[in-house]
């Protein structure tokens, strides 16, 4: 048995990518108060509108810029109501998922079968080639490179700035940041359209990376395992790392262990990052300490501006 | 029940108002013959659907102005089914096809219901005095596929994505490896089962699981493209389903079984013009034309004149597939020397033969 050890880590990565790039965005929003349960939905969308362009322009670059704007556009959607018409926060996301998911379904109609070239793997001369490490490290794509500076940027922006402490605060008591003056409906709009745009990044990973052709309902629950990542991360940028990574390797063992011929029934196997989704949610959630010391208090809640 | 074809729709039921059936069909004349076709796919799905529409296809231009056929796409293997059915029927089409396997039970109510129309259900089994069923041997691809395997791959290991543990599955894998060992007698084949019809990132994945683990000649009993792009991705060769998919791996794709209902459909809407059409069971291989190997490439001559001699021997009856000794994994005897397995063996096997990798699920 050759176990390719650097195919092995480049498929791993490949499937881990778009659950950090979603997980981080929606990070953001919610650290400002706002639960988006349509990131499904919104990275959907993305992945249309990232394979449309793709597809008909040839340039991977107009792609994923595509989805990044299609995945503001629809956290827009989601902005409108529940922060400028005060709907329900969980419903409303739940509703956006919903139409995310048949809105790409059928913008993707005309676009079923067709296939695009995918986003390169970065090479430069000497390093890539360097067995083992120079794949690994120095031959993914872009994005991959991306979503790791982006996490960094994240925690920076979070923890190192002012601005980030005022999201922050605006996360944690809507109604003290703005008794101070802080701008609460204008800081969550920009959270949001960052999540939004993250999710659309997310999506055209999967639509013109992870894969080079379009499906219906292609991120396959995705945007759910990348909200759980949130909590996972008890709402810390760098344990979405950790956590991405452990679910993109759950996500590809679960093919990968049945090709040993392990006696473990498949339909099983392919539960596995959905179930383990829910254990580790149950673990985190029983350390009720570490659970208050860093989730936005006013999570989810509707924010009414009085007076 | 097994589902055949609606694995994918896991989070897709709130999704069925955009991916609602679409009815096409023209305003048209009493006395012209209706055909009516339910599709699990898009058209465009370049797999399975595709090709039924092709031999939809071949109706219209044989037929004419004599015959207006009718589809629906993307109607999910549910109650919805029954209902796209019974509708068809209600607006006067006279024959039906129901080109996938869960279409089965609803297409035998719908029969029930609409005695005068004719049914024709894609493997399946049950039949009634309006319904009958059709299907392609589609493991004798697979021995030709396996054939090929035998004699390009390096490693004696091949890798097969596979759908789910029914027995249209299961007879498709044993083929290609008893066709590989044919060359290789000591071939292994792993496999992995994805639990859907079409996903091209599962799809696409397992076939990075199977090339990972040493398996440098792929096949795939799924229906997208997304496995022969990586094959191209990663430099190694591999097998089309359904159609032709060589336009989206011209590097990688060896061959394809090619579904070719055409013939078939014109066949059976000629029967009834002419008043002869009876409830039979088809069951079509390459000899009859239902199945044809798409044109060979990316191989060395020898083995494409292999590849067309196994094809010969298959038509004429030289080579029959499953006959003995046959061994299953724990090497008990399935059938002994020169004994051939009858039809009823083969649709409902679920065993794997000797040399394959890994267990099928309980």
């Amino acid at each position: 048995m050759d176990f390719q050890y650097t195919s092995f880590i480049l498929s791993v990565v490949i499937a881990s990518t778009p659950l950090l790039l979603a997980a981080t965005g929606e990070l953001v929003a919610e650290r400002a108060g706002v639960l988006n349960l349509g990131v499904e939905g919104m990275m959907l969308v993305g992945a249309i509108a990232a394979f449309a362009v793709a597809v008909t322009t040839g340039s991977s670059t107009l792609g994923i810029l595509a989805g990044v704007g299609a995945g503001v556009l629809t956290s827009l959607i989601f902005a409108l109501l529940t922060l400028s018409f005060l709907s329900n926060q969980v419903a409303t996301g739940l509703a956006l998922t919903i139409f995310g998911t048949g809105l790409s379904a059928l913008i993707g109609k005309a676009y079923v079968g067709m296939v695009v070239a995918r986003l390169p793997q970065i090479h430069i001369p000497g390093l890539s080639d360097i067995p083992f490490f120079g794949p690994v490290f120095f031959g993914q794509d872009v994005l991959v490179y991306v979503s790791f500076a982006l996490v960094a940027a994240v925690y920076w922006f979070l923890f190192r700035t002012h601005a980030g402490l005022v999201l922050r605060a605006v996360g944690n008591s809507h109604d003290a940041a703005h008794a101070i003056g802080f701008p609460v409906i204008k800081i969550r709009y920009l959270a949001v359209m960052f999540g939004g745009g993250m999710s659309g990044l997310a999506g055209a990973y999967m639509a013109i990376a992870y894969n080079t052709s379009w499906s219906e309902g292609m991120t396959a629950g995705r945007g759910w395992i990348a909200l759980a990542l949130v909590v996972f991360a008890t709402w810390r940028p760098f344990w979405l790392v950790v956590g991405a990574y452990l679910f993109g390797s759950i996500m590809y063992l679960s093919l990968y262990i049945q090709g040993f011929g392990v006696h473990i029934p498949s339909q099983f196997i392919s539960a596995l990052p959905y179930a383990s989704t829910v254990v580790v949610l149950v673990a985190i959630s029983r350390d009720r300490k570490r659970i208050r010391l860093n989730a936005p208090a006013s999570l989810g809640k509707t924010f009414h501006a009085a007076g | 029940m097994m589902n055949r074809r609606n694995f994918n729709k896991l989070l897709g039921a709130g999704l069925v108002a955009a991916a609602a059936p679409k009815i096409v069909t023209p305003a048209l004349a009493d006395d012209v013959l209706k055909v009516g076709f339910v599709y699990f796919g898009p058209v465009g799905d370049f797999g399975w659907t595709y090709q039924h529409d092709v031999g939809r296809q071949d109706i219209v231009k044989k037929f004419g102005d004599k015959v207006k056929t009718t589809y629906v796409e993307n109607v999910p293997e549910s109650a919805d089914a029954e209902r796209v059915i019974a509708n068809l029927a209600a607006k006067g089409h006279k024959l039906i096809f129901t080109t996938s396997f869960g279409y089965m039970d609803p297409t035998i109510k719908a029969a029930k219901r609409f005695p005068k129309t004719y049914f024709e259900h894609c493997a399946g089994y049950k039949l009634a005095s309006n319904v009958s069923v059709y299907e392609a041997r589609f493991y004798e691809g697979r021995y030709v596929q396996g054939v090929i395997a035998g004699m390009m791959s390096k490693t004696g290991v091949a890798g097969y994505i596979a759908s789910i543990p029914i027995p249209e599955v299961i007879m498709g894998m044993n083929a290609f490896l008893l066709g590989m060992r044919s060359v290789n007698p000591t071939a292994k084949l792993k496999f992995i089962m994805v639990n859907t019809w079409y996903d091209p990132g599962k799809e696409g994945d397992a076939a990075k699981a199977l090339i990972d683990q040493g398996c440098d000649i792929v096949t795939q009993h799924t229906d997208s493209t997304a496995p022969l792009q990586v094959y191209a991705q990663r430099g190694i060769k591999g097998f089309g389903e359904a159609t032709d998919m060589l336009k989206f791996a011209p590097t990688a794709q060896l061959t394809a079984s090619v579904n070719n209902w055409g013939p078939y459909y014109v066949k059976r809407v000629q029967d009834v013009i002419d008043g002869t059409w009876k409830s039979a069971n088809t069951w079509g291989g390459l000899a009859s034309g239902m199945l044809e190997m798409a044109p060979y490439h990316n191989m060395p001559d020898n083995v494409v004149a292999a590849a067309k001699a196994t094809e010969e021997g298959i038509k004429s009856g030289k080579i029959v597939i499953f006959k003995g000794p046959l061994k299953d994994q724990k090497g008990i005897a399935k059938s002994t020397e020169g004994v051939v397995l009858d039809d009823g063996s083969i649709s409902s096997m679920d065993w794997l033969v000797e040399g394959v990798v890994g267990d099928l699920p309980k």
